[in-house]
């Protein structure tokens, strides 16, 4: 007998698929769509003209020092954010899995700054290392470090990787605590029993069977280091100094909102997306090779 | 059914409730006047509204100007745009190129059966926003101009006449020296840089920023801030940051806070500084021109402005530009004009408003206020009426990123003046490619 039960209605499946599908395009392929539309013109601020300008807009990219330049930014950025973030919350997500007495509150408090608007996660920082007003670099300047982010580019990175980490260290905290709790009590203390000290046993027992929750982790940082991290530069060093810490998802903000060049600034984001998608195959297809489930 | 009966209900009371004040044409306004200066908006409006019956100004505030400008573009592509909206002088070419989407205040003016005189306006700032043909297409809102500032407390603690503000820029670096030398962290500073050091020094030496007067003779105009004068300034400047005689704060407006904080005691800056000085510092502060280079033939000539001016945008009923002619009729009334100048540190736009604050002795009262003023009022010359470049905004900000690299050493002042000309100029030629019609 059948037990399976069979759809034969050809539109069934379209119609349920639809709400995903309008989802998607409206908010996907709508704008993606429109973006690379306007990254081959060239329009006025009001879109009144519109000329075709072919390849023009991505040529003019490509040879501009600055553009070029936000790659590098980028790419050093990205890597200090996810790195850094995965490190220190897979730390914290391991000593805290230890904690016996008022875990809660430690949970607590780590988990709160992910309620944290990236705006104001920004501002937070500017008051700790403004220059002129904040309480971090008069403490430093009381020891004699010259903390000045608005002229250092190495202290303007430092200070929104910073900012950056901070913010997306709960995020990160939370799947690791959740993936550390999955793991079964017995197969660590198995190994406790055979004699492997904390050190061993997290090696070879937890980092391996926390790898699908790592690969996870770091698509998504690099996402949020690539897109979200966008209102913490806003708020802090906005692309300064010089250029130092503007990265592309800024760029492409700055050009088309501040500056009012939709032609240019759409055909950033069209390269951006283009990068965003190579990135995340090449994940799939070779990090996650090395992931075990 | 009972639902949608009831919400048409609710639509019809909404209605029944607003038809009362449809008798009245709505003119909206969009501007960036944050803080006390957003108080002075809306009681504009609010004055206005009150003394007569067929129109209501609604002010709405939408962000620092950038962003305002940015919202209105938006708008207009959607279709719907405010009637009135707020523009900084940085936007003042993109505006005049958007033929279509502005609608020149002269018209406006004679629409609404006002009679417009622009002979009235103070002759550097109408000049700023008149069209080649002589037209006038924006109305002067709140207008400023570069000045400079300084702590008359910290001079007498340095040894220095509190009442001899330097006047060039040898004069300056003496000073800065000085103060120094007294233990002052900050001698001087200066919030926007490519304005005060870059566009208000070329006009006050009478010396072009871009070709063509300065973009006024159309939009095939080139940067030219490489001239031995600008790259003399700046290697000037780059000396005085290695000997932290002058300290970089930032870009815009981030140093403004430091003036009246104590923190620095010298400043160039915008005489709209003004209504936060006289509130905040807790010093004796004076204000004075600009510095100069007393060197240069024809210096000091005149500063250009900044501030803001008001634009009507295309394509509205007849009977909302009438309600706008007849704002706009109000705004340059010269008790309005002085009042606002008093309140604000903004220059008075015409020339009666400027003579009644004279007259009610309020520059006697406030030594300083007139500096500003007398900056401006002077005979322009081609080079110096003001500056109108396309893609403004990114130059500014192309000279903010180059010459930052001279403050931290990483860019001689020639380098860095020559690549932010370099990178400006391709903006120039992507506006002009956008805007040929």
């Amino acid at each position: 007998m059948e037990k399976r039960v069979l759809f034969r209605s050809p539109w069934l499946p379209w119609v349920l698929l639809a709400p995903q599908v309008a989802v998607i395009g409206v908010f996907f392929f709508w704008p993606a769509g429109q973006a690379l539309l306007q990254s081959f013109q060239v329009q006025d601020a009001f879109g009144m003209s519109t000329e075709w300008v072919g390849l023009d807009n991505f040529k003019a990219l490509l040879a501009d020092e600055a553009y070029l330049g936000s790659f590098k930014v980028t790419a050093l950025f990205s890597l200090l954010v996810a790195g850094l973030g995965i490190l220190i919350s897979l730390a914290l997500a391991v000593f805290a899995d230890r904690i016996v007495r008022a875990a809660m509150v430690y949970k607590t408090f780590l988990i709160v700054p992910y309620a944290v608007a990236p705006a104001v996660a920004g501002v937070l920082w500017i008051f700790m290392f403004s220059p002129t007003l904040g309480v971090v670099a008069y403490a430093l300047a009381n020891l004699g470090i010259e903390w000045n982010y608005l002229l250092d580019s190495g202290h303007a990175l430092t200070l929104i990787v910073m900012a950056a980490v901070w913010k997306q260290i709960s995020y990160n905290f939370l799947f690791f605590l959740a993936g550390l709790q999955a793991i079964p009590k017995s197969l660590i203390e198995a190994a406790a029993i055979d004699g492997a000290g904390p050190w061993r046993r997290f090696w070879s027992i937890q980092f391996p069977l926390l790898s699908p929750t790592t690969f996870f982790l770091l698509v998504i940082n690099m996402v949020y280091a690539f897109f979200d991290t966008f209102s913490i530069i806003d708020a802090t060093t906005q692309g300064g100094p010089g250029q130092d810490t503007m990265i592309l998802v800024y760029k492409v903000y700055n050009d088309g909102f501040k500056n009012g060049d939709l032609g240019g600034s759409a055909a950033q984001s069209v390269i951006l997306m283009a990068i965003v998608i190579a990135l995340t195959v090449v994940q799939f297809r070779y990090v996650e090779k090395k992931v075990q489930y | 059914m009972s639902r949608v009966r009831i919400s048409l209900a609710v639509a019809a009371a909404t209605l029944f409730t607003l038809s009362p004040a449809q008798a009245q044409t709505q003119v909206q306004w969009w501007h960036a006047m944050s803080g006390p200066l957003g108080e002075w908006v809306n009681d504009l409006a609010k004055e206005y509204n009150a003394s007569q019956k067929d129109y209501v100004v609604i002010p709405t505030f939408k962000g620092t100007y950038g962003e305002t400008l940015t919202a209105a573009m938006a708008a207009f592509r959607a279709g719907n745009a405010p009637d009135i909206l707020q523009v900084y002088e940085v936007g003042t070419a993109t505006m005049m190129a958007a033929k279509g989407a502005i609608k020149p205040v002269g018209e406006v003016m004679t629409m609404g059966g006002a009679k417009f005189d622009a002979k009235v306006y103070i002759p550097a700032v109408a000049g700023y926003y008149t069209a080649p043909n002589g037209q006038m297409l924006s109305l002067p809102f709140n207008s400023s101009t570069t000045v400079f500032w300084y702590n008359k407390d910290a001079f007498k603690a340095a040894g220095m006449d509190p009442n001899k503000a330097p006047q060039t820029w040898p004069e300056v670096v003496a000073a800065a020296a000085k103060l120094k030398a007294s233990g002052h962290k900050c001698p001087f500073t200066t919030s926007w840089i490519s304005w005060t050091q870059l566009e208000s020094f070329s006009t006050w030496h009478n010396v072009l920023f871009a070709s063509l007067n300065n973009g006024f003779g159309g939009t095939k105009a080139r940067l030219a801030f490489d001239s031995p004068l600008h790259i003399r300034h700046f290697e000037n400047l780059a000396n005085m940051a290695k000997q932290g005689l002058f300290v970089y704060k930032g870009r815009d407006n981030k140093a403004d806070v430091t003036f009246p904080s104590g923190e620095c005691a010298m400043i160039t800056g915008t005489s709209g500084l003004y209504s936060r000085v006289s509130k905040e510092a807790k010093f004796a502060y004076g204000t004075s021109t600009l510095p100069y280079y007393p060197d240069v033939p024809g210096a000091p000539q005149n500063t250009i402005i900044g501030g803001a001016s008001l634009w009507v945008m295309a394509g509205k009923k007849p009977d909302t530009y009438k309600g706008v002619a007849s704002f706009f009729k109000f705004l340059s009334r010269p008790e309005v004009q002085s009042a606002s100048h008093k309140r604000t540190g903004y220059l008075p736009i015409t020339t009666a408003a400027y003579e009644l604050t004279d007259k009610s002795g309020f520059y006697k009262e406030h030594p300083g206020t007139d500096v500003a003023v007398t900056q401006m009022i002077r005979k322009t010359t081609d080079k110096s009426r003001g500056i109108r470049l396309g893609n403004f905004n990114q130059i500014r900000t192309i000279v903010d990123e180059e010459t930052e690299q001279i403050w931290t050493g990483k860019k001689s002042a020639k380098e860095a003046l020559q690549a932010a000309i370099k990178r400006g100029n391709e903006q120039l030629v992507r506006f002009q490619r956008a805007n040929k019609g």
